[in-house]
């Protein structure tokens, strides 16, 4: 019933694959082709231009010298001989003339001598009724830097202060408004700015301290500041000024001070302010006799130094004037130590008076060294006369009766060796010329309101045009000078060195 | 040649003498002492000068004339003799 059964195999095409190949056909499709081009572009330009002068003309030259080699032009020889004679006379006789001697013509400005530019007031201290202690030009010669304090009242007052800078070549100066006030803790009695950098200004108080400011600090302007040590003063400071050191650029404060001590400060930030470099005291029975001088010996022993100066020409000289009408040369460089005992100082006391000058008959309030002679100097105190003296000579060479009241500075120009400026206590400042016979001032600044004094003024070393003068008022007045009181004369030297060689009576 | 020289050497040596110029009529420096840019700013200048102060003489008074000039300046002193055919200029600084 079952039986193998072989079959046949059946192949069965595709017919899907047929039905695609047959379905399929081939296209072809192209781009046209890109066209690319490229362009460039580029300017030039190129100039060139010449010039060229001509030659000079030598004829003026050639001419010199054709007559050199050629001969003389006619009548030149005849001329010479004719001319010689006359010529010779009057050369001679020019040469010993004296007839313009002090001629001088003003072409330029016959206007006032003096005018006023500026007047400063700071209204707080006004209203208190401070007067102005001290004015001070910074190096750069356009701020001036004012203290307040008061020069009539004795005794010990915690009243505070101030002290306060204009700049004059600001635009837009206030005078009613300072560009910088400083508040101090008590009356400023001396102030002066740094010679080299005009951010700083050291100050002497009515306590006794030195203080140093920086302008540009505007946290907390007070750089170093002496404190109430041993070593500082206990009286009022009366004068600061800055000393050159021995290295170069380096400046140190000298302070002086009633107590009878003047002490020399270097600044040391990294201690912490000022510390003390040397200290002189000025004693009574260590005082060089002067020939002339009665000499009294009286109960206080201390010489109290109202006023000091600082020689341009000799490093190691300074000058002191007292309380009781003392001059004093004094030297930096003493060794002599003080007949007082230096307990509590850091630095051994010395004596540093070198030579006395006659005595004045009352407080000198101010001493200057000329700035145009080693020898010469001015002091002005209480009894109205402004004194030249030669440190070589006890005695003065000339005395000006300045004014019947005090003065209370004296200063000369900087650049006119015979000009001399003091502040009056009848409000004037006298200018006055040495180069003039009569001894009248030359020029008088008066600012009105009676009653008001001049307490102090300063010439201005960069605008030597210009002259502040501070008052009892509170104001601080700004004065330009005509050019007669600032351009010096052609023989204004000599005759500032004819005064020195004079012999005092 | 030599005598002119010797005079101009002459008034040379005199005190403060800073230069000796001579100018022909017309204005043309013949003889100097100075260098050439003084000597002919000089020259130029002061033969105008000394012609305006003649003339003026001569026109303020037709029979006078102009004999000498000098000219006072805050550093020296400048002396002119004037000729028919030459001026003399000194320059003078009496305070030297």
């Amino acid at each position: 019933m079952f039986t193998d059964e072989a079959l046949d195999s059946v192949s069965v095409c595709s017919l899907w694959r047929k039905s695609r190949q047959s379905a399929q056909e081939s296209r072809g499709c192209q781009t046209r082709a890109i066209n690319s081009t490229e362009a460039e572009v580029q300017t030039v330009s190129t100039t060139v231009s010449c010039t060229q002068t001509e030659p000079q003309d030598q004829a003026t030259e050639q001419l010199l010298q054709q007559h050199l080699d050629q001969p003389e032009p006619p009548g030149l020889k005849d001329f010479l001989q004719r001319v010689e004679d006359a010529v010779i006379r009057e050369l001679v006789r020019n040469a010993r003339s004296h007839a313009f001697d002090w001629f001088q013509v003003n072409w330029e400005d016959h206007s006032q001598p003096v005018s006023c530019l500026h007047r400063l007031q700071h209204p707080s201290a006004q209203e208190r009724g401070l007067h102005v202690t001290s004015v001070s030009w910074s190096c750069t010669g356009s701020v001036i830097a004012c203290a307040y304090g008061r020069i009539d009242d004795g005794d010990w007052s915690t009243e505070k202060s101030y002290v306060c800078t204009w700049n004059l070549d600001r635009r837009g100066l206030n005078p009613k408004q300072a560009d910088l006030v400083l508040d101090v803790h008590t009356a400023v009695t001396a102030l002066c700015c740094h010679p080299e950098q005009p951010a700083l200004i050291a100050g002497g108080l009515y306590s006794g301290e030195v203080v140093l400011w920086d302008t540009s600090r505007t946290q907390d302007p007070v750089l170093a500041q002496t404190g109430l040590s041993a070593d500082s003063h206990r009286e009022p400071v009366y004068q600061v000024a800055w000393v050159p050191l021995q290295k170069r650029g380096e400046f140190g404060v000298l302070s002086a001070s009633s107590g009878g001590r003047v002490l020399l400060w270097t600044v040391d930030l990294d201690q912490g302010g000022f510390v003390l470099n040397a200290a002189y005291a000025m004693l009574r029975q260590q005082l060089p006799h002067s020939s002339s001088s009665s000499f009294k010996a009286r109960g206080s022993s201390t010489v109290g130094v109202t006023s000091l100066a600082l020689s341009p020409w000799d490093s190691d000289t300074f000058l002191v004037g007292s309380e009781g009408g003392l001059l004093l040369r004094c030297s930096f460089s003493s060794q002599t130590p003080a007949a007082v005992s230096s307990e509590g100082q850091s630095v051994t006391l010395r004596a540093p008076a070198v030579f006395s000058f006659r005595p004045r008959s009352g407080p000198v309030h101010s001493i200057h060294c000329s700035p145009f002679h080693r020898n010469l100097f001015v002091s002005a105190g209480t009894d109205g006369l402004v004194h030249l003296h030669s440190l070589l000579q006890a005695n003065p060479l000339l005395s000006v009766r300045v004014s019947d009241s005090y003065i209370f500075q004296v200063q000369w120009s900087p650049t006119r060796p015979l000009l001399f400026a003091a502040a009056t206590g009848q409000g004037e400042v006298q200018i006055f010329d040495l180069g003039r016979r009569s001894l009248r001032p030359a020029a008088t600044i008066d600012q009105g309101g009676a009653g008001q004094a001049a307490t102090c003024l300063s010439f201005n070393c960069q605008n030597p045009h210009l002259l502040a003068v501070g008052r009892t008022d509170g104001t601080v007045g700004v004065w330009q000078l005509s050019a007669d009181l600032t351009e010096q004369s052609p023989r204004e030297s000599s005759q500032l060195e004819q005064i020195a060689n004079q012999v005092a009576e | 040649m030599a005598e002119v020289e010797e005079t101009l050497k002459r008034i040379q040596g005199q005190k403060g003498v800073q230069g000796i110029i001579i100018v022909n009529s017309e204005g043309i420096p013949i003889k100097t002492t100075l260098d050439n840019s003084s000597t002919v700013q000089y020259a130029g200048l002061i033969h105008q000068l000394v012609m305006k102060a003649r003339s003026t003489v001569r026109d303020i008074d037709p029979q006078n004339d102009l004999t000498f000039l000098r000219i006072r300046s805050k550093k020296n002193e400048i002396m002119i003799a004037p000729d028919k055919d030459y001026f003399l200029i000194v320059i003078q600084n009496p305070s030297d």
